[in-house]
């Protein structure tokens, strides 16, 4: 008798986590990804991942990392995941390094660990700033072992457009499109996990890859899965900008010691070498003195806006300003931030060592996704043997990674992304064996009509799109969101202008209609895939922009002018958005905060 | 130098594997900072050509943009690179993008490079852990050791070198410079070590590092600087070595 059947889409950390999980467990996985795994958007992470291995004598503990954690989340998030992943991390730490990532190193041979913004303490192990790479290829690697032995197959450059349910609801499988041939496809699962990252390119430019459209977290809210806090959207203060993408600049620039100034005189025109000390402004260690230059996302984002935008004082009139490495000396910057300092020269044509970036604010990473459950233990952990971890509200379907919405509240702690993808991909893999188990059928048996009724589905749908011949085209509708949704609806919030996206979202729905198909070579029609991942992000952006006019508060990420305050009275709660025709119903739920009692979030 | 007021392309296209190739020209406005991504951005929001003709966008492969996940590979004014780093400014024009030609075309600039993959089994690159429960830390490392290791660690499969060796070809069953390089990684790992023979093995016979023609193509054409031709010289010798315990045991 044939075991039972996995899915799991995308191969990114969680993913390949996830994998490993079940193919460790004995058995098999078919793994979906638009991408070689090798070149997920895990691959992007560059500045580490934290875990209290309490290398350098601070007495940090994995206590500490759960409450910097949840304070840097403002307090949004169910504390016993964030708990148990926090708890989880050394471990998994040591996991890694185990498997062979060439971490750097102390003088005795022990892993390093450096600072990162929110905390206090030397908690984040990295391999040189390119540490998703190295994680990422590490698992790949594991995964690549299983293939050999024939426990995964992977199926490379197909795309996830759907699911397969039965009559009881239950997911028992899914549809997919082979990028290539266009042949659309269903694969039957007795359970299924997306693990397919964010929704980066909803914003047009960010420090996402291009394969980061949400679309398949938003394909299945609009099959009935719940999407929760999508208006929870970090920016990140440092990136380098640029026309086809906003490239990522790490904390770990400013964990190694970087500084962010702007000088005092507005319009100053001088080179920033010539400058003088006395004459920049250090504004986050000024406001900052304990945290500096290493507060938290958030609150460095909206300073940078503050000094920018409010007081005028952003570099050439912009929103811009100075991340300075150049006091640091070469060779150690060489050795613990190399691949970034590189890739800005490259971009930019300007030396790091030598001259101070400039860097501005970039939508960089969704703390909002697919809703997920858990089983808490009496001691506020999580029971890894719980088939309700990471499981959608949809029973069969699971998420991990950063498309699920857990661990991170309303702002995520950098270096906590690696760590939350790993963990989350551990304990969802082995959540969907449990699940499996406690199946008696096999899905290749009782779904079969299911699984012929998803296929059909999806034919249709592509032959619709691909006989569409009007006017608009879909990569500049989609420009079009982009640069709205990046205006109105990131660092700073107003409802008025949110609620005109909000209709002209509507409109991009009625405009949609009419699209024309680009391409009429049936293979490899990649204008035909981003019309389809388009619909998607046009939903999705209406899931984020009703949150965020919804929400009349400021907690992380955030922040509405007109409500400058967190108010926990009326707005410590999960937003948990549901599709129907007529725009998505937001719901609310508690936040589980039984460990730590909230509190004023203070890092001055 | 002003800046020009266009942008010139000629793009090598093709519709299928096995269908017969052709050039389109494009003429884009010129901004200042694009690069060669951006130029194909703009084609795909209005696929028409310098005649102006309608054409289909381009297709290509790219994801992260910043040269790390190794995807967007192609020959621009014939040199195989990244695309997302080739700076319209740096570029002469026209500019003049292909495939590589070492790898089955899919479609316009998209090939197939499923061969490096399948080489990362053949080598066995991985480390084989015991499983994924807690087992403490990995072995201890210098930090040299470690400094040595991480160069061969950012190779991102993006085929530069593959394409630049000309031992590497669809008439030979070499197996080119970037596998050669994870051999040395892994082998250089003090768990990875322990299936060091294993590994050498699988680049010894036809095939194999023997083939090498030591041109130096790959380490020149490296975006990430791997240094392909130490790992080449090691491995080789790490493959003398076990052809002698081979043979007198």
């Amino acid at each position: 008798m044939a075991g039972p059947r996995f899915i799991v889409v995308g191969g990114g950390l969680a993913g390949l986590m996830a994998t490993i999980k079940i193919a460790e467990a004995g058995h098999s996985v078919d793994l979906f990804s638009v991408v070689p795994v090798r070149r997920s958007h895990s691959v992007c992470a560059q500045g580490g991942i934290n875990g209290a291995v309490n290398i350098k004598g601070e007495n940090d503990s994995p206590e500490i990392h759960f409450v910097d954690t949840v304070r840097g989340g403002d307090f949004l998030a169910d504390q016993p995941l964030a708990k148990a992943m926090c708890y989880a991390a050394p471990n998994l730490i040591y996991l890694m390094d185990r498997m062979g990532v060439p971490f750097n190193r102390t003088p005795e041979g022990n892993l390093d660990f450096r600072r990162f913004g929110g905390t206090l303490y030397n908690r984040t192990a990295f391999a040189g700033a390119t540490t998703g790479q190295q994680l990422l290829y590490a698992l790949d690697e594991q995964v690549r072992r299983y293939e050999a032995e024939g426990k995964v197959k992977k199926y490379e450059h197909w795309e996830y457009l759907g699911m397969v349910r039965d009559d009881s609801g239950a997911c028992r499988g899914i549809v997919a499109v082979d990028m290539r041939s266009m042949a659309v496809k269903a694969f039957p699962a007795d359970a299924s996990m997306l693990a397919t990252g964010g929704p980066g390119l909803l914003f047009g430019r960010s420090t996402n890859s291009m394969i980061n459209t949400g679309s398949a977290a938003t394909s299945a809210y609009l099959e009935g899965v719940k999407y929760a806090n999508g208006e929870m959207i970090q920016i990140h203060p440092t990136a380098i900008p640029g026309e086809d993408k906003l490239r990522l600049m790490s904390e770990s620039a400013r964990g190694e010691g970087g500084r962010v100034w702007v000088p005092r005189k507005k319009n100053d025109s001088r080179p920033a070498k010539q400058i003088p000390e006395a004459e920049r402004w250090y504004f986050l260690e000024e406001k900052y003195p304990r945290y500096g230059n290493l507060v938290p996302r958030d609150v460095a984002t909206r300073e940078i806006f503050e000094i920018c935008v409010n007081q005028g004082l952003g570099l050439d009139g912009k929103m811009m300003v100075y991340l300075d490495v150049s006091h640091i000396d070469r060779a150690t910057l060489d050795r613990k931030l190399g691949g970034i300092l590189e890739i800005y020269e490259k971009f930019t044509g300007v030396d790091p060592h030598d001259e101070p970036m400039k860097i501005f604010p970039a939508v960089h990473y969704s703390m909002g996704g697919l809703w997920i459950d858990y089983e808490a233990t009496a001691d506020g952990f999580i029971n890894e043997e719980s088939p309700r971890n990471h499981q959608t509200n949809v029973p069969g379907m699971y998420a991990s990674g950063e498309v699920d919405y857990q661990y991170h509240g309303a702002n995520r702690l950098g270096a906590n992304s690696l760590l939350s993808c790993l963990y989350g991909g551990l304990i969802g893999g082995k959540a969907m064996v449990s699940y499996a188990a406690a199946r008696a059928k096999s899905a290749a048996t009782a779904a079969e009509g299911a699984l012929q009724a998803g296929e059909k589905r999806w034919e249709k749908r592509f032959a619709e799109l691909a006989a569409m011949n009007g006017e608009e085209n879909p990569y500049r509708l989609h420009k079009e969101l982009g640069e709205m949704m990046n205006e109105h609806v990131t660092i700073v919030r107003h409802n008025d202008a949110m609620q005109k996206v909000y209709e002209k979202l509507g409109e991009m729905t009625q405009r949609f209609s009419r699209l024309g198909n680009l391409d009429g070579v049936g293979w490899a029609n990649q204008s035909l895939l981003f019309a389809n991942q388009l619909w998607n992000m046009i939903e999705l952006g209406k899931v984020v922009t009703l949150g965020a006019i919804r929400r009349d508060e400021s907690r992380g990420a955030h922040y509405k002018p007109a409500f400058p305050k967190r108010d926990d009275e009326n707005w410590l709660k999960t937003t948990v958005a549901t599709y129907s025709p007529g725009g998505p119903v937001l719901t609310y739920e508690g936040v589980d905060t039984s460990l730590v009692a909230p509190v004023a979030r203070k890092y001055d | 130098m002003p800046s020009p007021s266009t942008i010139e392309l000629k793009i090598k296209r093709q519709d299928r594997p096995g269908a017969p190739s052709r050039w389109e020209e494009f003429s884009l406005p010129y901004r200042s900072d694009m690069n060669v991504i951006t130029c194909l951005m703009d084609v795909q929001r209005n696929p028409v050509t310098k005649q102006g003709s309608k054409t289909t966008p381009v297709v290509w492969d790219c994801s992260c943009l910043e040269e790390v996940c190794g995807a967007c590979t192609m020959l621009v004014n014939g040199k195989v690179r990244q695309s997302c780093t080739a700076l319209v400014d740096q570029l002469a024009q026209p500019i003049r993008l292909e495939p590589m030609t070492k790898f089955p075309v899919i479609r316009d600039l998209s090939v197939d490079r499923q061969k490096m993959f399948d080489s990362l089994i053949h080598i066995k690159a991985w480390i084989p852990i015991d499983g994924t429960y807690p087992l403490g830390p990995g072995p201890k490392l210098s930090a040299a050791e470690q400094q040595i290791a991480y160069p061969y660690s950012q190779c991102m499969t993006c085929g530069c070198c593959m394409e630049a060796c000309p031992q590497f070809n669809q008439r030979s069953d070499f197996i080119g410079p970037a596998p050669l390089g994870q051999v040395k990684l892994f082998n250089t790992h003090p768990t990875g070590r322990m299936n060091a023979e294993e590994r050498i093995h699988s680049v010894m016979g036809a095939g194999g590092i023997s083939e090498c023609g030591n041109a130096q193509n790959c380490v020149e054409v490296c975006p990430k600087n791997v240094p392909l031709t130490d790992a080449i010289a090691e491995v080789g010798r790490q493959a003398t070595v076990q052809m002698f315990k081979d043979l007198f045991g």
